[in-house]
């Protein structure tokens, strides 16, 4: 019994360990790169990192609630296009910058909403009804855009993007403000608890009570939302709308969430993770420009990252097995 | 929007009907043009030179406008083939999509030149674009003078893309032919200004006391202007890009961009014509022949746009 114990025990304190491990490569990673280029560790640089990690963590933790029900959401980059574009057009037609900034949040949340749709009344696989919309979402943006930028915008409106509070970037505070809150929804609400139920197992979730239907559609909205959000930063930070805005952004964000740790089979996993997932990414990124890395060799060593994470994850699998 | 496409329906239907009734038969004073789109000034350019060139040579020039659709233009090129034409002359909508097509011309023995964008496949007998290599050089040699001396970063394109490779290229010659100016950083923004923006601060900080920047196409440029204007340096850095977009013409207007390269659609569109007459008349041709581009600068700004 007391060899039992000790076993048990040595299993947690590994399991942690793997647990953390994520922060301990975060920090590890830092302190790399604080010995290796002098300007690291500046607070200037560390800001700029903040701010360039803002928008794929906006859809990075859009992309959690999802992945945490065992879904996947492909179509973020087109929806950031999208709500830029929704945006943009409308304050250069001369709608005021608040009501443009309400229509781009709003055609995004309805695409997200329309992919919750997809996905449970017709039942299409996430992966096949998010890549038809990563498809039309880009379309509807090139046809509405006519597949020009939209420039000389509200520059109120540019603050979102460029303005900061004291040393803080307004895109960095947003950032903040939307893992503090998805970590309260996911933490301490029926429907964050619901989110993990359904991504254990949905049929467990569904004979427990839970509306399996109504959390789904809950997660794409959220992630549609989220996307249009980071859309329209991005719009303020370029003060431009630029119809090929998101190109790619869903890979970025699916990876600042497995990076994080959060496990694609779904009801396991956390928003902080998917934070330090999207500031590995953005430190990694940033890393590498400081160091002139061979631009060659840059996608090897981000792949690389996202390998060895994703390693973790599967071994953490292997020994817990909760 | 629906009005738009009917417009565009509208239009195409008409030029169809045009084409029709004008160029009834082939024959060896006839060329086919096959473009990619006339929804887009920089066609409509190349169009023109072509005409004009095509009017100078005493030929006849069919010009058909594939509206960025390739199944329209690939059956374009089928009447052209149809029609028996001496060559064709094809702006692909895709370079891939575009070689069936190549390839049908191919069997019956009309041959074929491309301008612009090329061909992956079928036989081609020239290809006609703009020489990136000698833009980027010249962009370079315009950098370094502005400069003066001290060091200078690269913001690249699309990692092994033709026209990346082809301006870092021209720029590393126009770096290497002196030594008062250096390049300390060369780092990849794939294109896009929002990379051009988060790449240019990361060099910004990395190497604080640069005074120039060659960014390999305008939206990077544009992207990097943004990240010198945010670090408070505005005015203190050279900039210069590549493609002359109305955008980056705007930027070289309000002194926030020093220079970028125009490329010479009416010239690319002479050249291809030209090449269709050497066809023609038997001459052997260039499998490659670069068109010349040129630097825009405040000086002749007014000019482009």
């Amino acid at each position: 019994m007391n060899l039992a114990r000790l076993g048990s025990l040595r299993a947690v304190s590994v399991r942690s360990l793997i647990d953390y491990g994520i922060y301990i490569a975060f920090v590890l990673l830092c302190l790399a790169l604080a010995v290796a280029s002098p300007v690291f560790a500046t607070p200037e640089n560390l800001f700029n990192v903040a701010l360039q990690s803002s928008i794929n963590a906006l859809l990075a933790f859009g992309m959690t609630f999802v992945i945490l029900t065992a879904g996947i959401d492909l179509s973020v980059g087109s929806l950031v296009a999208v709500a830029g574009a929704v945006g943009g057009g409308l304050m250069v037609s001369g709608v005021a910058w608040p009501v443009a900034l309400l229509a781009g949040l709003i055609a995004g949340t309805l695409l997200g909403f329309a992919n919750g749709v997809a996905v449970t009344a017709f039942r299409i696989p996430p992966f096949i009804a998010t890549l038809a919309m990563l498809s039309i979402g880009r379309g509807l943006t090139q046809l509405y855009t006519g597949g020009r930028p939209f420039t000389g915008l509200d520059p109120t409106f540019n603050q979102l993007g460029q303005g900061s509070v004291g040393p803080i970037p307004i895109p960095v505070l947003v950032m903040l403000v939307t893992v503090g809150i998805s970590w309260l929804v996911l933490r301490h609400t029926v429907f964050g608890r619901n989110v993990y139920a359904v991504g254990s197992n949905p049929e467990a979730a569904r004979l427990a009570g839970v509306r399996v239907t109504r959390v789904l559609l809950g997660v794409y909205t959220i992630s549609g939302f989220l996307s249009a959000l980071g859309g329209l930063v991005l719009t303020a930070r370029l003060s431009s709308a630029q119809p090929t805005a998101g190109l790619g952004f869903e890979l970025d964000a699916i990876a600042a969430v497995v990076v994080g740790g959060t496990s694609l089979a779904g009801g396991e996993g956390s928003i902080l993770r998917t934070l330090i997932g999207a500031l590995i990414i953005g430190v990694l990124n940033n890393g590498l420009n400081l160091l002139n890395v061979d631009p060659f060799i840059q996608p090897v060593v981000k792949g690389a990252v996202i390998l060895i994470a994703v390693g973790l994850d599967r071994l953490k699998t292997r020994t817990g097995g909760s | 929007m629906n009005a738009r496409k009917l417009v565009a329906i509208l239009a195409a239907s008409t030029l169809l009907i045009a084409a029709c009734s004008t160029g009834g038969g082939g024959g060896s004073k006839t060329i086919g043009l096959a473009l990619s789109t006339l929804n887009n000034p920089f066609f409509v350019a190349l169009r023109d030179g072509a005409q004009a060139k095509a009017t100078e040579l005493g030929l006849t020039l069919q010009v058909a406008d594939g509206q960025d659709n390739l199944a329209t233009q690939i059956s374009q090129i089928e009447d052209f083939i149809t029609k028996k034409v001496a060559v064709i002359i094809i702006n692909p909508v895709d370079s891939d999509g575009i070689v069936p097509a190549v390839q049908k011309a191919n069997d019956a023995k009309i041959p074929v030149v491309t301008v612009d964008r090329a061909a992956n496949g079928g036989t081609v007998a020239s290809h006609t674009a703009s020489d990136n290599v000698a833009g980027a050089k010249m962009a370079g040699e315009f950098l370094i003078k502005q400069v003066g001396s001290g060091t200078v970063v690269q913001l690249e394109g699309i990692a092994g893309t033709s026209a990346a490779r082809d301006r870092g290229t021209g720029f590393k010659q126009a770096i290497d032919a002196q030594t008062a100016v250096t390049l300390v950083a060369s780092q990849t923004a794939d294109f896009a200004r929002d990379k051009g923006l988060n790449v240019m601060q990361n060099l910004l900080q990395a190497n604080p006391d640069i005074k120039g920047v060659f960014a390999q196409n305008d939206e990077m440029a544009l992207g990097a202007v943004q990240a010198i204007d945010a670090a408070g340096k505005s005015g203190q850095i050279v900039v210069v890009g590549f493609d002359a977009i109305p955008d980056a013409l705007a930027a070289i207007e309000q002194g926030k961009m020093a220079a970028t390269v125009a490329q010479q659609p009416k010239v690319m569109g002479q050249t291809g014509v030209q090449i269709a007459k050497d066809i023609i008349d038997g001459k052997t041709v260039q499998a490659s022949v670069p068109v010349e581009v040129t630097l825009v600068t405040k000086e002749n700004v007014a000019q482009f746009k």
